[in-house]
């Protein structure tokens, strides 16, 4: 410990579940929207989403089809680079095993992207292995459009710029490639333990 | 400048508080002095650090609100009473103490003066931060750039950087200021006074087919309704660029 801020004493809020909070990041009860431009508004009847890139037989699906893949549900707590963390969110969606189930790939990377243009870049491994889902409810009701409905990623290991909103698909690539953030001084991995904000951490 | 410095770790660094300046009864800026500072771009953000003497830290960002060509590095903060960082910076801090930080960062919500587009700057409450940082830049490069700002404000104690934004707007190059105050206005109030809205977002911005770069930062409630008013009103949402604001920066 090198510096101390003079007076400085904090508030403490989280010591109950500190064990859960990454460094740097502090316990929020709302739900903060954070989003580079507008909120796109993709109408089910027009929502369709696809698995492409280095696979044989790109796939896809319908809203329809999508809502009848097997869903679960899941509650974790999720870490916005932001500095805010939220215990115990509770999602439904599909998991990224059902969705790239019999897929055989020599891929080991993913761009996921977006309506509107956002992407991200992750490992295949990170998706993989139940870690991930393509979520379409929040806390029993659908998701709201601010925070990425009508289906976004959930991807809650990682800093949640990772769980892109409005998430239309994913490429299997090749190479890691830097997505949206990832091209603008963020970090290409994201773990929030080892506090991989930006680029060099 | 800044982008090369963000190629390498953003390691923590030391600023010292060369002068607090109130802006509003719970705004202040904090000019710090940092000695490795290198270098940002309009309407990036730092990182703050506060570290108590049993080591326990907490960390928030805060918008830029200096140009990238003054002297010093300014941040303003709004005091959340319920908050945890910004009682201490705007409250507890005096001139003279040490905050650490580090940045700059972001590199999307940003603006450069060699961006010929008319500019339409919209902000809410202390989201006017990044905002002023592209002002101040505009006005250091001599840019005579198109550049229309429409800020709202709870009332008129409320609006940050007020007496500046009066002097840079009545400047003649370019630079034109609309307020709205949202709760309580002067009884000789001649701005508006009422939450921005399409009727507002029309008279003050600029038609949709001069292709303006636009820049909205504020609450979230209030970004969420501009950014989807101009797509409304035909403006190409790639040209608008938002920032958010929680209630809970802390």
């Amino acid at each position: 410990m090198s510096f101390i801020s003079r007076g400085f004493r904090g508030k403490r809020r989280d010591v109950a579940t500190s064990s859960r909070v990454p460094p740097g990041q502090h316990v929020v009860d709302d739900f903060p929207v954070l989003s580079a431009g507008p909120t796109p508004r993709i109408p089910v009847s027009e929502w369709k989403f696809v698995v492409e890139g280095e696979i044989d037989q790109p796939r896809s699906w319908t809203w329809d089809e999508f809502r009848k893949l097997p869903a679960e549900q899941v509650t974790k707590d999720i870490h916005c680079v932001t500095k805010w963390t939220k215990l115990d969110t509770p999602w439904k969606g599909v998991s990224v095993d059902t969705i790239l189930e019999g897929v055989e790939t020599a891929a080991e990377y993913v761009m996921a992207f977006s309506y509107g243009g956002y992407t991200t870049n992750l490992p295949l491994e990170d998706l993989t292995g139940g870690k991930a889902w393509v979520a379409y409810e929040f806390d029993g009701q659908p998701l709201h459009p601010e925070h990425g409905g009508p289906a976004r990623l959930l991807v809650p290991h990682l800093y949640f710029w990772k769980s892109a909103k409005w998430v239309q698909g994913l490429r299997l690539v090749n190479e890691d490639q830097p997505g949206f953030w990832e091209s603008n001084g963020y970090n290409m991995y994201g773990d929030p333990w080892r506090e991989q904000r930006y680029w060099g951490d | 400048m800044a982008r090369t410095a963000l190629l390498g770790r953003l390691d923590w660094q030391l600023g010292e508080v060369a002068e607090l300046v109130p802006q509003t009864p719970r705004v202040a800026s904090l000019v710090l002095d940092v000695p490795d500072w290198p270098g940002h771009l309009a309407g990036q953000h730092v990182d703050v650090r506060l570290t108590a003497d049993d080591g326990y830290q907490a960390q928030r960002s805060y918008s830029i609100g200096s140009a990238p060509e003054d002297p010093h590095l300014e941040i303003t903060v709004e005091r959340l009473e319920d908050g945890e960082v910004s009682p201490y910076l705007v409250g507890e801090v005096r001139k003279g103490d040490k905050v650490e930080l580090r940045g700059p960062i972001g590199g999307y919500f940003v603006w450069t003066a060699g961006d010929k587009r008319p500019l339409l700057l919209v902000a809410g409450g202390s989201g006017i931060v990044p905002l002023m940082s592209m002002i101040r830049h505009r006005e250091h490069t001599g840019s005579s750039n198109p550049t229309r700002l429409l800020y709202s404000s709870r009332s008129y104690d409320d609006i940050i950087y007020r007496d500046e934004l009066e002097r840079l707007a009545a400047g003649g190059n370019g630079l034109a200021v609309a307020h709205t105050l949202t709760r309580m206005h002067p009884q000789d109030w001649r701005g508006y006074a009422r939450r921005i809205d399409a009727d507002m977002l029309a008279e003050v911005g600029w038609p949709k087919a001069e292709m303006p770069a636009v820049f909205v930062c504020g609450p979230t409630p209030m970004v969420e309704s501009v950014a989807s008013t101009l797509v409304d009103m035909g403006y190409d949402p790639a040209t608008i660029k938002t920032e958010r604001f929680g209630a809970t920066g802390g």
